[in-house]
């Protein structure tokens, strides 16, 4: 699942750059659209599974995405990154698709993700071990309920401004603020757990 | 201040957008359970950030899939603006006839009227 880069592709823009690529596109060059769908969309992948935590619908929210963003290529001003207008628009349909799918993944999925690492934290090469802790970051966010899920990704990997955030979900600034503290909270509580919330932990598991 | 409250502000204060106030400051100074806190968040925050540069590879025949999409998608347009076209040509077409037709029409009265005119020269 996790690799550093697809070397298949090795120059799908082909020489061009990324504004020239729209610039074509928004003048109705179907062949430059596609360029740059090849050229991104293994980054809106990641961003669209990050939100949403398996494959399946970040499959579907990256074709939601794709559509939408060449209907709406004409109104790109250029005025942000073209990546940024991409993520923004991958996070508006991560955000619609998680609200009408509802909880029901989520749940079926929560059984699914492994626990916290219930190794003492104490242990040097647990914590040495770099690609182990990032797999357990993801698990963690995985297993977050969506709202929170959303809001934690796009601030705190994505880096994008509250201001953003709060427009793509339809949320205040203050909401988003409020969800992202229960986001890292509730992360921070999983990944490192305390004696008796270890032990709550494993009584779960021995069920 | 105690522990629980300071809690409660650290997922704020973490990324130092939201100020410490002095009494928070000192608390954690002091305090061993939240220093502990503190320092868990900010190696959370550390692996967030992390993540922004792994990739994940898509599932295979995903970008056929959206490409597909895509050009389908490009099609039903070409086709609209193609039927949108066509409707403009037929537009212009009944424009062209009916200019036509008034050409014609004005040049059987003229014609009518050259007769017309004729005619008396005729009689």
């Amino acid at each position: 699942m996790v690799t550093n880069g697809d070397g298949s592709l090795s120059d799908p823009l082909m020489g061009s750059t990324v504004a020239e690529l729209v610039a074509r596109a928004k003048a109705g060059d179907q062949e430059a659209f596609e360029r740059l769908v090849r050229a991104t969309h293994a980054d809106t992948y990641a961003l669209a599974y990050r939100l949403t935590g398996n494959e399946e619908d970040a499959s579907d929210v990256l074709q939601d995405t794709y559509l939408r963003a060449y209907r709406a290529l004409r109104r790109f001003r250029g005025d942000a990154a073209f990546t940024t207008w991409l993520y923004r628009i991958t996070a508006n349909c991560a955000s619609t698709h998680l609200a009408r799918r509802g909880r029901s993944r989520h749940e079926e999925l929560s059984e699914e993700v492994p626990l916290a690492d219930l190794r003492p934290a104490v242990d040097p090469e647990a914590m040495a071990d770099a690609a182990a802790e990032r797999d357990r970051v993801t698990a963690a966010l995985a297993a977050l309920p969506d709202r929170l899920r959303v809001v934690v990704v796009l601030r705190d990997i994505y880096d994008l401004p509250h201001e953003a955030i709060a427009a793509e979900l339809g949320i205040s600034e203050a909401a988003a603020k409020v969800r992202l503290h229960r986001a890292r909270k509730k992360l921070r509580e999983r990944l490192f757990p305390t004696r008796e919330e270890r032990h709550q932990l494993e009584q779960a598991d021995a069920v | 201040m105690r522990c629980e409250e300071v809690s409660e502000l650290l997922p704020g204060i973490m990324d130092g957008v939201d100020q410490a106030n002095a009494e928070v400051v000192s608390h954690v100074e002091t305090c061993l359970r939240c220093q502990a806190e503190l320092a868990q968040y900010r190696k959370l925050l550390r692996v967030l950030h992390q993540l922004r540069a792994q990739s994940l590879d898509p599932p295979p025949g995903l970008l056929v899939e959206v490409l597909a999409q895509l050009s389908d998608a490009a099609e039903r347009g070409a086709m609209r603006s193609a039927l949108a076209g066509r409707k403009l040509a037929y537009l212009a077409g009944l424009a062209v006839a009916a200019g036509a037709a008034g050409a014609a029409g004005a040049a059987v009265i003229l014609a009518t009227r050259g007769r017309g005119g004729k005619l008396p020269l005729a009689s």
